[in-house]
């Protein structure tokens, strides 16, 4: 009798918090909005932008800006016949410096008086390259103009080989053959790893409003202690507050996972090599498989918020502690850990593990899913049970 | 019907209640008559299961409240220092939620909140949202809530604190209505002429002690005094804190 009256008042806190969350602005907005509409355009953005500069990169033509051209009139046609924009330029020293500084001319390849009669003579022939290594954008431009200078120092070498008899093969003995094996939805994961954490976040925010609202705000209110001369225990009273806030954050997590799907739709991935598995089927195992975290999520946000005095300050813990559970995830990608039987154990962890899986296109382990899903469910236990503790507690009226 | 002995509580070492007994009887209104600090609030508080005492015992119609909780609270409707009400609610959605934490069947909740909606003449903002309620409003909503699950007794903490002069007025034609119907209604109040106005018993708190009781006539006769104002200064040994 008592059992059963429990889950009752379990359930009826649930529906009154589910209620007054749908009727409060600042709620909805964080769980509505925020995840589902900016973690999604924060991700194809970010992507949109990765993909053009990456074709942008390979397609573009190296601007190069050559002093004395007329030193060296076959190297000039060489590159010009492989794309590359030449400006003749006729500058001295300290203002070829000075522009590359200013980037009014990033790269400038400058030839000496004597190259020819060197390159004649078969002894090295100098040539100088101005660049700025400390510009992101001209550096790869100049490891791209040195790749073709060496190219066509190269052709030469083998040339005069050729001339004395001497197979150029010989000057070659290890070749390395690099093989990747890399599919385009495998690499479309690296990528795609910041998936897993804008959705893991976006989760707990959708619940966060209503965690501090139902602890913290109830308190602030003056509610909480009418609400504690009823008959329900008090741990009964909090379980229903974790389960609604479990809830929003579930609500938030479905609604963020179907809006990346649709989101990468209008990323044209395949110009980058890759394709990203989100059709219907992988976006519900995606939310079935971050799923069992709302509770230990909701548990932990419950927790804080019962420490806190009141809504501000309340606030200010969980802006930071909303982080913690995405901390394995930037740490997995530091680390470069592969997943394991006991990572599987790591909530959060194993849920962005079981993303990237679902994102390749591989089938998951279904005893690393169980794993995952018993860890998960257990600290969300575990946070609860805390969490009742706490509000046993005669200082929790303030 | 309420009873405590020998209650004592402390916060951080400092003593807010020491050693309080008072009984307040059915078809009655008692009052908790003291300035602010004496311990009224505190002595409610463990009333109504909120806080336990340090020391102590009380009964809610013969249940322990240490040993039986949950059953103390079925007995009483408590109307707290601040009426907290759900802001995004309605007022008889505040009143049914209660009603379903107290374990009433559906039809009995939407019953027994259209009785108390009609009883506290509240249908003109009933199914408004709580948020823009004046204070009269709020106490009402705060009371129908109290009583939803129709206790014996009721706990008032300054019921009429903040309320204007008509809505004191309605609030003391309803608890001599509950007295009329048999509750026991226990109310704090640091307002002399409304405990000599409304109270049939009044307990004199000072400093977390019982100084005096008796009816108001009693205790004006007992300090030889004329006015009840004057009975009760005499007997906290000081006029601060007095409303």
């Amino acid at each position: 009798m008592a059992g059963r009256r429990g889950i009752g008042a379990i359930a009826t806190v649930w529906r009154k918090e589910v209620r007054e969350s749908l009727r409060d602005r600042r709620t909805l907005i964080s769980a509505l909005l925020f995840g589902p509409l900016f973690g999604p355009l924060i991700l194809a953005a970010s992507l949109q932008f990765l993909v053009h500069r990456t074709v942008e990169e390979a397609d573009q033509r190296l601007v190069l800006a050559v002093r004395y051209a007329e030193r060296a009139p076959n190297l000039i046609a060489w590159l010009e016949a492989r794309n590359v924009a030449v400006t003749r330029v006729a500058l001295d020293d300290a203002a070829t410096r000075r522009a590359v500084q200013d980037r009014a001319y990033p790269l400038v390849l400058s030839i000496p008086a004597d190259f020819g009669t060197r390159l004649a003579a078969a002894r090295p022939a100098p040539l100088q390259l101005y660049s700025d290594a400390s510009a992101g954008r001209t550096d790869r431009d100049g490891a791209r103009a040195r790749a073709l200078i060496a190219q066509y120092g190269a052709g030469i070498g083998r040339l005069r080989l050729l001339a004395r008899g001497v197979d150029p093969l010989l000057q070659m003995p290890i070749v390395v053959q690099e093989i990747d094996v890399s599919t385009p939805q495998s690499r479309s994961v690296t990528v795609l790893g910041m998936l897993s954490y804008l959705v893991l976040l976006a989760m707990i925010l959708g619940g966060l409003y209503l965690a501090i609202d139902a602890t913290a705000g109830e308190r602030e209110r003056h509610s909480l202690e009418p609400l504690l001369t009823t008959p329900v225990p008090r741990e009964q009273l909090i379980y229903g507050k974790i389960l609604a806030s479990a809830t929003f954050m579930l609500l938030s997590l479905t609604l963020t996972v179907i809006a990346c799907a649709i989101a990468l739709r209008f990323v044209d991935l395949e110009n980058f090599g890759m394709t990203a598995r989100l059709d219907a089927g992988v976006v519900a195992k995606i939310i079935l498989a971050t799923a069992p975290l709302a509770l230990a999520a909701a548990g932990l946000m419950t927790v804080v918020a019962s420490f806190t005095r009141s809504y501000r300050e309340a606030q200010t813990w969980l802006g930071i502690v909303m982080l913690v559970p995405t901390l394995p995830i930037v740490f997995v990608g530091l680390a470069d850990l592969q997943p394991s039987l006991g990572l599987m154990a790591v909530p959060s962890l194993s849920q962005h593990f079981l993303i990237t899986t679902l994102l390749r296109g591989e089938a998951i382990s279904p005893l690393y899913a169980l794993v995952s899903v018993a860890s998960s469910l257990a600290l969300g236990a575990a946070l609860a049970f805390v969490a009742g503790r706490l509000y046993r507690r005669e200082s929790l009226l303030g | 019907m309420i009873a405590a002995e020998g209650l004592v509580k402390s916060f951080d070492g400092v003593k807010a209640v020491r050693g309080i007994a008072l009984r307040a009887e059915d078809g009655a209104i008692t009052g908790l008559l003291g300035p602010n600090g004496a311990g009224k609030s505190t002595t409610l508080r463990m009333l109504c299961t909120v806080l336990a005492p340090d020391a102590g015992e009380a009964w809610i119609d013969g249940t322990h409240t240490a040993r039986d909780p949950l059953e103390a609270r079925r007995r009483i409707g408590v109307l707290t220092h601040d009426s907290g009400l759900y802001p995004h609610l309605t007022a008889r959605e505040n009143i049914l939620y209660f009603a379903e934490l107290h374990g009433m069947a559906r039809a009995a909740r939407e019953r027994r909140a259209d009785e108390l909606i009609d009883w506290l003449e509240m249908g003109a903002f009933a199914g408004r949202r709580a948020k823009g309620y004046s204070q009269g409003q709020r106490i009402k909503t705060a009371l129908a809530r109290a009583l939803v699950h129709s206790p014996r007794n009721v706990l008032l903490d300054e019921p009429t604190n903040g309320l204007d002069v008509m809505a004191v007025r309605n609030l003391r034609v309803l608890l001599r209505r509950l007295r009329d119907a048999g509750h026991c209604v226990l109310f704090s109040s640091h307002v002399m002429q409304e405990v000599s106005a409304l109270c049939d018993v009044v307990v004199v708190l000072a400093r977390g002690s019982v100084v005096a009781r008796g009816t108001p006539e009693e205790l004006r006769i007992s300090t030889g005094c004329d006015s009840l104002e004057d009975a009760f200064v005499k007997l906290i040994g000081t006029d601060e804190g007095l409303g």
